[in-house]
């Protein structure tokens, strides 16, 4: 018995998708050519599973702002803010944040996952109750487990589930907290946040908000979910990340809430991380600004949703119950999946392999995610690689 | 308020149908290693008791069971928290 005995299964999983001829997580892009190209074994490839939803990646006001500030600021700033300082863009991405979400105070954090995990173990404690949808991210379940408050699942959007929890709860929904998603990562259908936020309300618990995968995306001005359901002010928490529509790394907290500040103070997760680096900090604020600038960019990746939606509609695939960047393509067989993610590869389409027990409903999938950045003439390419690789002739 | 064997009982009424039909399902049977139940069973398993006795079972309790017994007077303590 080794301390290594426990990951054997992994081993064994891995050896599986090795003899299967299947590196979906080894996948190395050797050249990135653009937001939604890269060569991938010496091809050239559409990128349609890295949730660059506006496409910024390469815009010349992030890069160049990114190297103004490598120049100007250094490389890094070799540890966190509440020891090393704060640097200017710090506190310029914080309040042109805060702007943005109209709140009074918003917290910046080294990644996405750092911002659940050190928002939730801080905001909650022995005694309090978490209240998650049950399809949560797992930075989320990890801020939970980390936090010691009562972890309870709801059914994945059921309003109607999430009430009858809240009423068993009775008086101890004054401590607790409800968490969902704007956007779930894995088939991409939405919150029904009205719904949410009115019980949330009747119960007096609070509400956090993952917007991770619908800032830049939902809401008239990119808000996300809570702005596009018109319940931002019923919203406690919006939490978020700088990689996905910002082109970035990071995440944030933002919160009407005048505690907020103080929980900067108590959470070890912002105190014992080393803050963002200049270059992300300044790409991420001229992201934040072209966001806000250019509402084009979410018609754009709207209008490439709904064609890639409806082209694998028409090809008789089951998807997600709603047209969104996300798309997950359902299969019925983890080795369908296997050959037709390969047969996506050959034909120069990557997107994400999604395989028991990573997926909610122990389904496999294949995931794609839809940018701005996308032509509509990529699109038809992605729908064309999807008629050729079809499980029938990648079986067969 | 239901006591421990009929508790026990409708556990087993829950994990039968979806434990390999050739496998006992009693007291003692080991959710994982008996009836290889992995975390989406698991997670079905609980969804359907909390239906059925009105309750919401917490995730923290879940290092703590091994065997249906250890999940039954898991059940029983939520259960007897919940009555008024």
């Amino acid at each position: 018995m080794t301390l290594f005995d426990k990951f054997q299964p992994i081993a064994e999983a891995r050896r599986a998708l090795a003899e299967s001829g299947v590196e979906s997580i080894n996948v190395v892009m050797e050249q990135v050519l653009s937001p939604t190209e890269a060569m991938i074994n010496g091809r050239r490839t559409i990128l349609a599973g890295t949730n660059n939803y506006l496409g910024l990646t390469f815009h010349p006001d992030c890069v160049e702002s990114a190297c103004r500030a490598l120049r100007s600021e250094g490389t890094g700033t070799t540890g966190s803010r509440a020891a090393n300082g704060n640097y200017n863009g710090h506190m310029a991405l914080e309040r042109e944040l805060a702007d943005f979400f109209k709140v009074r105070s918003v917290i910046v954090f080294s990644t996405g996952y750092v911002a659940n995990l050190g928002m939730i173990s801080t905001l909650t404690g022995p005694g309090d109750v978490l209240l998650i949808d049950a399809d949560s991210h797992a930075s989320i379940y990890d801020g939970c487990r980390l936090s010691g408050a009562e972890i309870i699942r709801f059914r994945h959007n059921d309003p109607d589930d999430l009430n009858k929890r809240l009423r068993r709860l009775g008086e101890r929904a004054s401590r607790t907290v409800i968490i969902v998603e704007g956007i779930y990562s894995m088939f991409g259908d939405r919150a029904p946040l009205a719904e949410i936020a009115d019980i949330k309300r009747r119960h007096g618990a609070y509400l956090l908000v993952d917007e991770a995968h619908s800032l830049g995306v939902l809401g008239e001005h990119g808000r996300g979910r809570a702005e596009e359901a018109g319940v931002e002010s019923e919203v406690d928490f919006i939490i978020g990340t700088f990689s996905k529509s910002l082109g970035a790394i990071g995440g944030y907290c933002a919160s009407n809430h005048p505690e907020l500040d103080l929980l900067r103070y108590a959470n070890r997760a912002y105190v014992f991380t080393a803050s963002p680096s200049p270059s992300v900090i300044a790409s991420t604020r001229s992201a934040l600004a072209l966001l806000r600038a250019h509402p084009e960019l979410r018609r754009h990746l709207w209008e490439q949703s709904r064609r890639l939606y409806a082209r694998l509609a028409d090809l008789g695939f089951q998807l997600g119950p709603e047209p969104s960047p996300i798309i997950a393509v359902r299969l019925p067989a983890r080795e369908q999946a296997l050959a037709m993610w390969c047969g996506l590869l050959e034909r120069g389409v990557y997107v994400n392999l999604v395989l028991p027990p990573a997926s909610p409903d122990g389904g496999s999938l294949l995931r794609c995610s839809v940018s701005a950045g996308h032509t509509p003439e990529q699109i038809d390419l992605i729908a064309q690689a999807f008629t050729d690789a079809h499980p029938t002739r990648a079986l067969g | 308020m239901p006591g421990y064997d009929e508790i026990l009982q409708q556990v087993v009424e829950l994990i039968k149908p979806i434990a390999p039909p050739e496998r006992p399902v009693e007291a003692d049977t080991d959710l994982v290693a008996d009836l290889e139940f992995d975390s989406l069973k698991v997670m079905n398993l609980i969804e359907q008791v909390e239906d059925r006795f009105d309750i919401s079972v917490p995730l923290n309790i879940l290092p703590d069971i091994r065997t249906v017994k250890d999940f039954t007077v898991q059940l029983q303590g939520l259960i007897e928290r919940a009555s008024p």
